[in-house]
Protein backbone atom coordinates (compact mmCIF):
# COMPACT_ATOMS: atom_id res chain seq x y z
CA UNK A 1 0.00 0.00 0.00
CA UNK A 2 1.44 3.52 -1.02
CA UNK A 3 2.77 5.56 1.96
CA UNK A 4 2.00 9.13 1.49
CA UNK A 5 5.04 9.56 4.07
CA UNK A 6 7.64 9.20 0.91
CA UNK A 7 6.27 12.07 -0.83
CA UNK A 8 6.30 14.56 2.58
CA UNK A 9 9.56 13.43 3.65
CA UNK A 10 10.76 13.78 -0.32
CA UNK A 11 9.56 17.21 -0.03
CA UNK A 12 10.90 18.19 3.30
CA UNK A 13 14.32 17.27 2.21
CA UNK A 14 14.07 19.00 -1.07
CA UNK A 15 13.65 22.53 0.66
CA UNK A 16 16.35 21.10 3.93
CA UNK A 17 18.68 20.56 1.04
CA UNK A 18 18.72 24.39 -0.34
CA UNK A 19 17.46 26.65 2.43
CA UNK A 20 17.58 27.12 6.54
CA UNK A 21 15.00 25.55 8.78
CA UNK A 22 12.73 28.64 9.40
CA UNK A 23 11.88 29.43 5.51
CA UNK A 24 11.49 25.24 5.26
CA UNK A 25 9.20 25.13 7.74
CA UNK A 26 7.18 28.24 6.93
CA UNK A 27 6.91 26.81 3.06
CA UNK A 28 5.52 23.32 4.42
CA UNK A 29 3.30 25.38 6.30
CA UNK A 30 1.54 27.41 3.81
CA UNK A 31 1.89 24.37 1.44
CA UNK A 32 -0.27 22.16 3.94
CA UNK A 33 -2.74 25.40 4.85
CA UNK A 34 -3.21 25.79 1.18
CA UNK A 35 -3.80 21.77 0.38
CA UNK A 36 -6.06 21.92 3.59
CA UNK A 37 -8.29 24.75 2.51
CA UNK A 38 -8.36 23.11 -0.73
CA UNK A 39 -9.98 19.46 0.46
CA UNK A 40 -11.93 21.84 2.99
CA UNK A 41 -13.45 23.49 0.03
CA UNK A 42 -13.85 20.60 -2.69
CA UNK A 43 -14.94 17.91 0.01
CA UNK A 44 -17.90 20.92 1.58
CA UNK A 45 -19.06 21.14 -2.95
CA UNK A 46 -18.82 17.18 -3.28
CA UNK A 47 -21.27 17.34 -0.06
CA UNK A 48 -23.63 19.94 -1.41
CA UNK A 49 -23.72 17.75 -4.49
CA UNK A 50 -24.42 14.53 -2.53
CA UNK A 51 -26.86 16.41 -0.43
CA UNK A 52 -28.78 17.49 -2.91
CA UNK A 53 -28.96 14.73 -5.37
CA UNK A 54 -29.58 12.10 -2.16
CA UNK A 55 -32.10 14.23 -0.71
CA UNK A 56 -33.80 14.07 -4.23
CA UNK A 57 -33.69 11.10 -4.84
CA UNK A 58 -35.42 10.20 -1.05
CA UNK A 59 -38.19 12.51 -2.41
CA UNK A 60 -39.12 10.97 -5.30
CA UNK A 61 -36.86 13.61 -7.58
CA UNK A 62 -34.04 13.75 -9.96
CA UNK A 63 -31.90 16.79 -7.88
CA UNK A 64 -30.00 19.03 -10.13
CA UNK A 65 -29.61 17.55 -13.66
CA UNK A 66 -28.84 20.61 -15.51
CA UNK A 67 -25.79 22.67 -14.70
CA UNK A 68 -23.21 20.50 -16.36
CA UNK A 69 -23.30 16.72 -16.76
CA UNK A 70 -25.56 14.95 -14.28
CA UNK A 71 -25.75 18.79 -12.53
CA UNK A 72 -22.59 18.17 -11.52
CA UNK A 73 -21.70 21.92 -11.84
CA UNK A 74 -24.14 22.54 -9.77
CA UNK A 75 -22.23 23.09 -6.39
CA UNK A 76 -20.14 25.48 -8.21
CA UNK A 77 -22.83 27.51 -9.14
CA UNK A 78 -23.99 27.83 -5.60
CA UNK A 79 -20.81 28.46 -4.75
CA UNK A 80 -20.25 31.18 -6.99
CA UNK A 81 -23.66 33.00 -6.21
CA UNK A 82 -22.85 32.74 -2.59
CA UNK A 83 -19.68 34.80 -3.02
CA UNK A 84 -20.97 37.44 -5.12
CA UNK A 85 -24.10 38.16 -2.88
CA UNK A 86 -24.14 41.24 -0.83
CA UNK A 87 -23.31 40.94 2.95
CA UNK A 88 -26.22 43.31 4.33
CA UNK A 89 -25.08 45.34 7.40
CA UNK A 90 -27.52 45.37 9.85
CA UNK A 91 -28.47 48.38 12.78
CA UNK A 92 -28.23 47.74 16.18
CA UNK A 93 -26.45 44.39 16.16
CA UNK A 94 -22.96 44.06 18.27
CA UNK A 95 -20.99 44.28 15.26
CA UNK A 96 -17.54 42.95 16.31
CA UNK A 97 -19.15 39.75 17.75
CA UNK A 98 -21.92 39.83 14.91
CA UNK A 99 -18.31 39.14 12.52
CA UNK A 100 -16.34 37.27 14.61
CA UNK A 101 -18.80 34.76 14.82
CA UNK A 102 -18.72 32.87 11.73
CA UNK A 103 -15.20 32.64 11.88
CA UNK A 104 -15.12 30.81 15.00
CA UNK A 105 -17.71 28.41 13.51
CA UNK A 106 -15.37 27.71 10.20
CA UNK A 107 -12.32 27.46 12.49
CA UNK A 108 -13.31 25.27 14.91
CA UNK A 109 -14.48 22.44 12.13
CA UNK A 110 -11.24 23.63 10.31
CA UNK A 111 -9.40 22.26 13.33
CA UNK A 112 -10.70 19.09 13.82
CA UNK A 113 -10.14 18.87 10.06
CA UNK A 114 -6.70 18.85 10.35
CA UNK A 115 -6.35 15.99 12.72
CA UNK A 116 -8.38 13.61 10.55
CA UNK A 117 -6.25 10.69 8.88
CA UNK A 118 -7.07 10.67 5.05
CA UNK A 119 -4.89 8.33 4.18
CA UNK A 120 -1.50 6.37 4.92
CA UNK A 121 1.07 9.14 5.62
CA UNK A 122 -1.70 11.52 4.93
CA UNK A 123 -2.35 13.12 8.31
CA UNK A 124 -1.54 16.45 9.26
CA UNK A 125 -1.97 16.53 13.12
CA UNK A 126 -0.87 13.51 15.07
CA UNK A 127 -0.78 14.12 18.59
CA UNK A 128 -0.57 11.27 21.13
CA UNK A 129 -3.83 12.97 22.55
CA UNK A 130 -5.84 13.06 19.08
CA UNK A 131 -9.15 11.84 19.79
CA UNK A 132 -8.66 14.30 22.93
CA UNK A 133 -8.25 17.17 20.73
CA UNK A 134 -10.34 16.55 17.86
CA UNK A 135 -13.17 16.62 20.37
CA UNK A 136 -12.36 19.33 22.30
CA UNK A 137 -11.68 21.75 19.14
CA UNK A 138 -15.11 20.64 17.29
CA UNK A 139 -16.48 21.51 20.59
CA UNK A 140 -15.53 25.11 20.08
CA UNK A 141 -18.05 25.85 17.25
CA UNK A 142 -20.62 25.81 19.70
CA UNK A 143 -19.25 29.46 20.90
CA UNK A 144 -19.36 30.66 17.40
CA UNK A 145 -23.58 29.75 17.48
CA UNK A 146 -23.70 31.00 20.51
CA UNK A 147 -22.17 34.51 19.56
CA UNK A 148 -23.91 34.70 16.28
CA UNK A 149 -27.12 33.95 17.82
CA UNK A 150 -26.58 36.39 20.94
CA UNK A 151 -24.90 39.60 18.51
CA UNK A 152 -27.64 39.40 15.98
CA UNK A 153 -30.14 41.25 18.60
CA UNK A 154 -33.20 39.31 17.45
CA UNK A 155 -35.12 36.55 19.49
CA UNK A 156 -35.29 34.17 17.14
CA UNK A 157 -31.36 34.01 16.81
CA UNK A 158 -30.99 34.19 20.27
CA UNK A 159 -33.54 31.18 20.47
CA UNK A 160 -31.71 29.42 18.06
CA UNK A 161 -28.90 29.44 19.77
CA UNK A 162 -29.83 28.46 23.23
CA UNK A 163 -31.71 25.63 21.76
CA UNK A 164 -28.12 24.95 20.15
CA UNK A 165 -26.28 25.46 23.22
CA UNK A 166 -28.37 22.84 24.94
CA UNK A 167 -28.11 20.78 22.09
CA UNK A 168 -24.39 20.27 21.45
CA UNK A 169 -23.37 20.65 25.25
CA UNK A 170 -25.47 17.54 26.18
CA UNK A 171 -24.62 15.59 22.97
CA UNK A 172 -21.22 15.99 23.65
CA UNK A 173 -21.08 14.04 25.95
CA UNK A 174 -22.23 10.78 24.58
CA UNK A 175 -20.00 11.41 21.69
CA UNK A 176 -17.54 11.71 23.97
CA UNK A 177 -18.28 8.81 25.80
CA UNK A 178 -18.65 7.01 22.85
CA UNK A 179 -15.25 7.80 21.69
CA UNK A 180 -13.98 6.59 25.04
CA UNK A 181 -15.29 3.17 24.53
CA UNK A 182 -12.95 2.61 21.54
CA UNK A 183 -10.26 4.24 23.26
CA UNK A 184 -10.64 1.68 26.31
CA UNK A 185 -9.91 -0.91 23.67
CA UNK A 186 -7.50 1.00 21.82
CA UNK A 187 -5.43 1.54 24.86
CA UNK A 188 -3.88 5.12 23.04
CA UNK A 189 -5.96 8.10 22.02
CA UNK A 190 -3.33 8.99 19.28
CA UNK A 191 -5.64 8.52 15.45
CA UNK A 192 -2.82 7.06 13.81
CA UNK A 193 -2.10 4.34 16.62
CA UNK A 194 -5.78 3.55 16.34
CA UNK A 195 -5.60 3.11 12.89
CA UNK A 196 -2.68 0.95 12.47
CA UNK A 197 -4.24 -1.31 15.49
CA UNK A 198 -6.86 -2.43 13.30
CA UNK A 199 -5.21 -3.71 10.45
CA UNK A 200 -6.21 -7.47 11.40
CA UNK A 201 -9.60 -6.48 12.09
CA UNK A 202 -11.80 -3.29 12.60
CA UNK A 203 -12.43 -2.26 16.13
CA UNK A 204 -16.30 -2.95 15.48
CA UNK A 205 -15.49 -6.60 14.66
CA UNK A 206 -13.14 -6.80 17.27
CA UNK A 207 -15.10 -4.73 20.28
CA UNK A 208 -18.34 -7.03 18.78
CA UNK A 209 -21.89 -6.04 21.03
CA UNK A 210 -20.49 -2.62 22.78
CA UNK A 211 -18.65 -1.28 19.94
CA UNK A 212 -21.64 -1.24 17.90
CA UNK A 213 -24.10 -0.63 20.54
CA UNK A 214 -21.57 2.90 20.68
CA UNK A 215 -20.94 3.11 17.07
CA UNK A 216 -24.54 3.05 16.86
CA UNK A 217 -24.83 5.73 19.60
CA UNK A 218 -21.48 8.08 18.49
CA UNK A 219 -23.79 8.04 14.67
CA UNK A 220 -26.61 9.71 16.89
CA UNK A 221 -24.92 12.28 19.30
CA UNK A 222 -22.58 12.96 16.34
CA UNK A 223 -25.89 13.39 13.86
CA UNK A 224 -26.78 15.73 17.00
CA UNK A 225 -23.84 17.45 16.90
CA UNK A 226 -24.05 18.67 13.52
CA UNK A 227 -27.26 20.19 14.00
CA UNK A 228 -29.33 18.20 11.28
CA UNK A 229 -31.95 15.91 10.15
CA UNK A 230 -34.27 15.41 13.30
CA UNK A 231 -31.99 17.21 15.31
CA UNK A 232 -32.24 20.48 13.24
CA UNK A 233 -34.13 22.68 16.32
CA UNK A 234 -31.67 25.48 16.28
CA UNK A 235 -32.67 26.50 12.88
CA UNK A 236 -35.93 24.73 13.05
CA UNK A 237 -37.20 26.84 9.46
CA UNK A 238 -41.19 26.54 10.44
CA UNK A 239 -40.71 27.86 13.76
CA UNK A 240 -37.07 30.32 14.06
CA UNK A 241 -36.75 31.23 10.37
CA UNK A 242 -33.21 30.10 10.17
CA UNK A 243 -32.13 29.90 13.79
CA UNK A 244 -28.70 31.37 14.91
CA UNK A 245 -28.12 32.56 11.39
CA UNK A 246 -31.10 34.34 10.24
CA UNK A 247 -29.50 37.91 10.14
CA UNK A 248 -26.47 36.49 8.03
CA UNK A 249 -26.08 36.81 4.08
CA UNK A 250 -23.61 36.39 1.69
CA UNK A 251 -20.34 34.66 2.97
CA UNK A 252 -21.07 35.01 6.81
CA UNK A 253 -23.74 32.78 6.00
CA UNK A 254 -21.71 30.63 3.18
CA UNK A 255 -19.42 29.86 5.93
CA UNK A 256 -21.94 28.76 8.75
CA UNK A 257 -23.69 26.44 5.60
CA UNK A 258 -19.93 25.05 4.77
CA UNK A 259 -18.82 24.27 9.01
CA UNK A 260 -22.80 22.67 8.84
CA UNK A 261 -21.24 20.18 5.75
CA UNK A 262 -18.09 20.06 6.66
CA UNK A 263 -18.51 19.11 10.51
CA UNK A 264 -21.36 16.29 8.87
CA UNK A 265 -18.15 15.30 7.16
CA UNK A 266 -16.04 15.19 10.39
CA UNK A 267 -18.45 13.35 12.26
CA UNK A 268 -18.46 10.30 9.64
CA UNK A 269 -14.49 10.67 9.47
CA UNK A 270 -13.93 10.43 12.93
CA UNK A 271 -16.54 6.81 13.23
CA UNK A 272 -14.87 5.97 10.52
CA UNK A 273 -11.10 5.98 11.91
CA UNK A 274 -12.77 5.29 15.46
CA UNK A 275 -14.73 2.12 14.45
CA UNK A 276 -14.42 1.21 10.59
CA UNK A 277 -10.87 0.97 10.46
CA UNK A 278 -10.06 4.38 9.03
CA UNK A 279 -7.67 4.16 5.70
CA UNK A 280 -7.05 0.41 6.68
CA UNK A 281 -8.47 -1.71 3.80
CA UNK A 282 -11.14 -4.63 4.98
CA UNK A 283 -9.19 -7.54 5.60
CA UNK A 284 -9.99 -11.39 6.50
CA UNK A 285 -7.84 -13.48 8.10
CA UNK A 286 -7.27 -16.76 6.09
CA UNK A 287 -8.35 -15.19 3.02
CA UNK A 288 -4.59 -13.83 2.23
CA UNK A 289 -5.52 -13.52 -2.18
CA UNK A 290 -8.86 -11.43 -1.51
CA UNK A 291 -6.15 -9.45 1.43
CA UNK A 292 -4.01 -8.83 -1.68
CA UNK A 293 -6.42 -7.41 -4.10
CA UNK A 294 -7.97 -4.93 -1.02
CA UNK A 295 -4.26 -3.80 -0.61
CA UNK A 296 -4.45 -2.83 -4.23
CA UNK A 297 -7.02 -0.23 -3.61
CA UNK A 298 -5.69 3.22 -2.31
CA UNK A 299 -6.14 3.80 1.12
CA UNK A 300 -7.12 7.53 0.17
CA UNK A 301 -9.76 5.66 -1.54
CA UNK A 302 -10.81 3.16 1.32
CA UNK A 303 -11.01 6.30 3.55
CA UNK A 304 -13.33 8.33 1.57
CA UNK A 305 -15.47 5.38 0.50
CA UNK A 306 -16.32 4.68 4.11
CA UNK A 307 -17.13 8.54 4.92
CA UNK A 308 -18.99 8.62 2.28
CA UNK A 309 -20.98 5.67 3.23
CA UNK A 310 -21.48 6.84 6.90
CA UNK A 311 -22.37 10.34 5.13
CA UNK A 312 -25.40 8.55 3.08
CA UNK A 313 -26.50 7.07 6.22
CA UNK A 314 -26.95 10.23 7.93
CA UNK A 315 -28.43 11.93 4.56
CA UNK A 316 -30.87 9.14 4.97
CA UNK A 317 -31.55 10.02 8.55
CA UNK A 318 -32.22 13.34 7.83
CA UNK A 319 -34.35 13.15 5.10
CA UNK A 320 -36.31 10.37 7.15
CA UNK A 321 -37.32 11.26 10.52
CA UNK A 322 -39.26 14.50 11.96
CA UNK A 323 -38.02 17.33 13.88
CA UNK A 324 -37.72 16.12 17.68
CA UNK A 325 -39.20 19.03 20.04
CA UNK A 326 -36.56 20.80 22.99
CA UNK A 327 -37.87 18.50 25.93
CA UNK A 328 -37.60 14.80 23.22
CA UNK A 329 -34.31 16.05 22.34
CA UNK A 330 -33.15 16.20 25.60
CA UNK A 331 -35.16 13.22 27.27
CA UNK A 332 -33.27 11.12 24.61
CA UNK A 333 -29.87 12.05 24.68
CA UNK A 334 -29.48 11.69 29.33
CA UNK A 335 -32.59 9.11 29.24
CA UNK A 336 -31.61 6.69 26.81
CA UNK A 337 -28.20 7.59 25.18
CA UNK A 338 -25.67 8.65 28.43
CA UNK A 339 -27.23 5.73 30.29
CA UNK A 340 -26.88 3.47 27.72
CA UNK A 341 -23.35 4.52 26.88
CA UNK A 342 -22.30 5.06 30.34
CA UNK A 343 -23.02 1.10 30.81
CA UNK A 344 -21.31 -0.01 27.49
CA UNK A 345 -18.61 1.57 28.91
CA UNK A 346 -18.26 -0.18 31.76
CA UNK A 347 -19.49 -3.08 29.99
CA UNK A 348 -16.17 -2.33 27.54
CA UNK A 349 -13.80 -2.20 30.28
CA UNK A 350 -14.94 -5.49 31.56
CA UNK A 351 -14.21 -7.18 28.15
CA UNK A 352 -10.92 -5.08 27.77
CA UNK A 353 -9.63 -6.59 31.62
CA UNK A 354 -11.02 -10.27 31.07
CA UNK A 355 -9.73 -10.13 27.33
CA UNK A 356 -13.05 -11.12 25.77
CA UNK A 357 -12.28 -9.08 23.08
CA UNK A 358 -11.27 -10.35 19.49
CA UNK B 1 -41.30 -1.71 38.20
CA UNK B 2 -43.88 -0.97 35.52
CA UNK B 3 -41.66 2.00 34.99
CA UNK B 4 -39.12 -0.08 34.12
CA UNK B 5 -40.84 -2.08 32.21
CA UNK B 6 -42.23 0.80 30.10
CA UNK B 7 -38.67 2.31 30.03
CA UNK B 8 -37.53 -0.56 27.81
CA UNK B 9 -40.23 -1.63 26.01
CA UNK B 10 -40.77 2.21 25.22
CA UNK B 11 -36.97 2.17 23.95
CA UNK B 12 -37.64 -0.76 21.85
CA UNK B 13 -40.62 -0.09 20.31
CA UNK B 14 -39.02 3.85 19.37
CA UNK B 15 -36.47 1.93 18.04
CA UNK B 16 -38.46 -0.34 15.82
CA UNK B 17 -40.65 2.60 14.28
CA UNK B 18 -37.76 4.36 13.39
CA UNK B 19 -36.16 1.11 11.72
CA UNK B 20 -39.69 0.98 9.99
CA UNK B 21 -39.26 4.80 8.89
CA UNK B 22 -35.90 4.22 7.48
CA UNK B 23 -37.37 0.91 5.16
CA UNK B 24 -39.73 3.42 3.91
CA UNK B 25 -37.32 5.45 2.51
CA UNK B 26 -34.89 3.57 1.13
CA UNK B 27 -37.36 2.15 -1.09
CA UNK B 28 -38.29 5.43 -2.25
CA UNK B 29 -34.65 6.08 -3.24
CA UNK B 30 -34.83 3.39 -5.52
CA UNK B 31 -38.31 3.61 -6.90
CA UNK B 32 -38.21 5.42 -10.81
CA UNK B 33 -38.60 9.05 -10.11
CA UNK B 34 -41.30 11.16 -11.03
CA UNK B 35 -39.56 13.89 -12.40
CA UNK B 36 -40.64 14.82 -15.85
CA UNK B 37 -37.49 16.20 -18.05
CA UNK B 38 -39.40 18.47 -19.92
CA UNK B 39 -37.88 19.96 -22.82
CA UNK B 40 -36.12 16.60 -23.71
CA UNK B 41 -38.87 14.74 -23.30
CA UNK B 42 -41.62 16.52 -25.22
CA UNK B 43 -42.34 14.18 -27.91
CA UNK B 44 -41.24 11.12 -26.26
CA UNK B 45 -42.70 10.35 -22.51
CA UNK B 46 -43.97 13.22 -21.48
CA UNK B 47 -47.35 12.65 -19.16
CA UNK B 48 -49.71 15.68 -18.72
CA UNK B 49 -52.79 14.61 -17.30
CA UNK B 50 -55.87 14.71 -19.49
CA UNK B 51 -57.68 16.31 -16.67
CA UNK B 52 -55.50 19.04 -16.98
CA UNK B 53 -57.21 22.12 -18.61
CA UNK B 54 -54.72 24.07 -20.94
CA UNK B 55 -56.64 25.48 -22.97
CA UNK B 56 -60.53 25.97 -24.44
CA UNK B 57 -61.31 24.11 -27.78
CA UNK B 58 -64.74 23.33 -29.50
CA UNK B 59 -65.05 19.83 -30.44
CA UNK B 60 -65.46 19.60 -34.37
CA UNK B 61 -66.36 16.27 -36.10
CA UNK B 62 -65.04 14.26 -39.28
CA UNK B 63 -67.49 16.82 -41.44
CA UNK B 64 -66.45 19.99 -40.15
CA UNK B 65 -69.74 20.45 -37.68
CA UNK B 66 -69.51 21.11 -34.24
CA UNK B 67 -72.60 21.54 -31.92
CA UNK B 68 -72.75 24.82 -30.57
CA UNK B 69 -76.26 26.45 -31.15
CA UNK B 70 -74.54 30.03 -29.97
CA UNK B 71 -77.39 30.00 -26.81
CA UNK B 72 -74.60 32.10 -25.25
CA UNK B 73 -75.08 30.37 -21.82
CA UNK B 74 -70.90 29.93 -21.53
CA UNK B 75 -70.50 33.44 -22.34
CA UNK B 76 -73.33 34.69 -19.53
CA UNK B 77 -71.36 32.03 -16.96
CA UNK B 78 -68.05 33.23 -17.79
CA UNK B 79 -67.08 34.82 -14.42
CA UNK B 80 -63.96 37.08 -16.76
CA UNK B 81 -65.85 37.78 -19.79
CA UNK B 82 -63.66 35.10 -21.44
CA UNK B 83 -65.63 34.39 -24.37
CA UNK B 84 -67.36 36.57 -26.83
CA UNK B 85 -70.03 34.64 -29.45
CA UNK B 86 -70.89 36.51 -32.31
CA UNK B 87 -73.87 34.79 -33.80
CA UNK B 88 -76.26 35.80 -36.62
CA UNK B 89 -80.07 34.76 -38.12
CA UNK B 90 -80.20 32.86 -41.38
CA UNK B 91 -82.98 31.36 -43.02
CA UNK B 92 -82.95 27.78 -43.46
CA UNK B 93 -84.63 25.77 -46.94
CA UNK B 94 -87.92 25.80 -45.53
CA UNK B 95 -88.36 29.53 -44.83
CA UNK B 96 -87.46 29.73 -41.09
CA UNK B 97 -84.85 31.78 -39.32
CA UNK B 98 -82.62 30.48 -37.18
CA UNK B 99 -79.67 31.87 -35.00
CA UNK B 100 -76.37 30.15 -35.80
CA UNK B 101 -72.65 30.35 -34.35
CA UNK B 102 -70.59 33.08 -36.59
CA UNK B 103 -67.59 33.28 -34.25
CA UNK B 104 -66.24 32.29 -31.11
CA UNK B 105 -64.09 34.18 -29.55
CA UNK B 106 -61.90 33.08 -26.39
CA UNK B 107 -59.54 34.79 -24.71
CA UNK B 108 -56.74 33.08 -23.42
CA UNK B 109 -55.09 35.10 -21.34
CA UNK B 110 -58.44 36.06 -19.59
CA UNK B 111 -59.35 32.97 -18.60
CA UNK B 112 -59.42 31.19 -15.34
CA UNK B 113 -59.71 27.88 -16.45
CA UNK B 114 -62.65 27.32 -14.23
CA UNK B 115 -64.39 25.26 -16.25
CA UNK B 116 -67.64 27.11 -15.67
CA UNK B 117 -68.26 27.40 -19.20
CA UNK B 118 -68.13 23.73 -20.65
CA UNK B 119 -69.91 22.49 -16.97
CA UNK B 120 -72.97 24.89 -18.71
CA UNK B 121 -72.63 24.07 -22.17
CA UNK B 122 -76.08 21.98 -22.83
CA UNK B 123 -74.81 20.47 -26.28
CA UNK B 124 -71.33 19.35 -24.77
CA UNK B 125 -69.98 21.49 -27.66
CA UNK B 126 -66.45 22.78 -25.96
CA UNK B 127 -64.13 21.06 -23.25
CA UNK B 128 -60.61 21.82 -22.41
CA UNK B 129 -57.78 19.80 -23.52
CA UNK B 130 -54.45 19.60 -21.75
CA UNK B 131 -52.10 21.21 -24.43
CA UNK B 132 -50.13 23.46 -22.46
CA UNK B 133 -47.42 25.17 -24.69
CA UNK B 134 -49.67 28.28 -25.12
CA UNK B 135 -46.79 31.15 -24.43
CA UNK B 136 -46.77 33.73 -27.49
CA UNK B 137 -45.13 37.06 -27.60
CA UNK B 138 -48.26 39.16 -27.91
CA UNK B 139 -51.06 39.44 -26.13
CA UNK B 140 -53.51 39.63 -29.39
CA UNK B 141 -52.61 36.04 -30.33
CA UNK B 142 -53.89 34.71 -27.33
CA UNK B 143 -57.34 35.36 -28.22
CA UNK B 144 -58.61 32.90 -30.38
CA UNK B 145 -61.35 31.95 -32.93
CA UNK B 146 -62.70 28.21 -31.64
CA UNK B 147 -64.79 27.38 -34.62
CA UNK B 148 -63.40 26.50 -37.56
CA UNK B 149 -63.18 28.19 -41.02
CA UNK B 150 -66.30 27.19 -42.89
CA UNK B 151 -67.92 24.58 -40.03
CA UNK B 152 -71.54 24.06 -39.30
CA UNK B 153 -73.88 23.13 -37.19
CA UNK B 154 -74.27 19.53 -36.50
CA UNK B 155 -77.60 17.74 -37.87
CA UNK B 156 -80.60 18.50 -35.26
CA UNK B 157 -81.48 14.71 -34.86
CA UNK B 158 -78.06 13.77 -33.74
CA UNK B 159 -78.37 16.21 -31.04
CA UNK B 160 -81.64 14.84 -30.31
CA UNK B 161 -80.90 11.64 -29.93
CA UNK B 162 -77.51 12.81 -27.73
CA UNK B 163 -79.66 14.60 -25.29
CA UNK B 164 -81.92 11.57 -24.78
CA UNK B 165 -79.09 9.52 -24.31
CA UNK B 166 -78.57 11.70 -21.36
CA UNK B 167 -81.59 11.39 -20.25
Amino acid sequence: MFDFQIVTSWFDNLLRGCMPEFWVLFIEFVVIGIALLTAYALIALALIYGERKICAFFQCRLGPNRVGWKGLLQPFADMFKILLKEIISINHIDKVLFYIAPFVVIIASFLSFGAIPFGKGMQVLDFNIGIFYVLAVSSLGIIGILLAGWASNNKFSMIGAMRSGAQLVSYELSASVALLTVVVLAGTMQLSEIVEMQQDGWFIFKGHIPMIIAFISYLISGHAETNRGPFDLPEAESELTAGYHTEYSGIQFGFFYLSEYLNMFIIASIATTMFLGGWMPLHISGLDAFNQVMDYIPSVVWFLGKTALLVFFSLWVRWTFPRLRIDQLLHLEWKYILPINMINLIVMTIIVVYGWHF
Amino acid sequence: MNSVISYFSSFFKGLKSLLVGMKVTIKEFFTPKVTEMYPENRHTTLHVSDRFRGELVMIHNENNEHSCTACGLCQMNCPNGTINIESEIIETEDGKKKKVLKNYFYDLGQCTFCNVCVMNCPQKAIEFRNTFENAVFRREILVKKLNHEGSKLKEKKIIETKQTNQQ
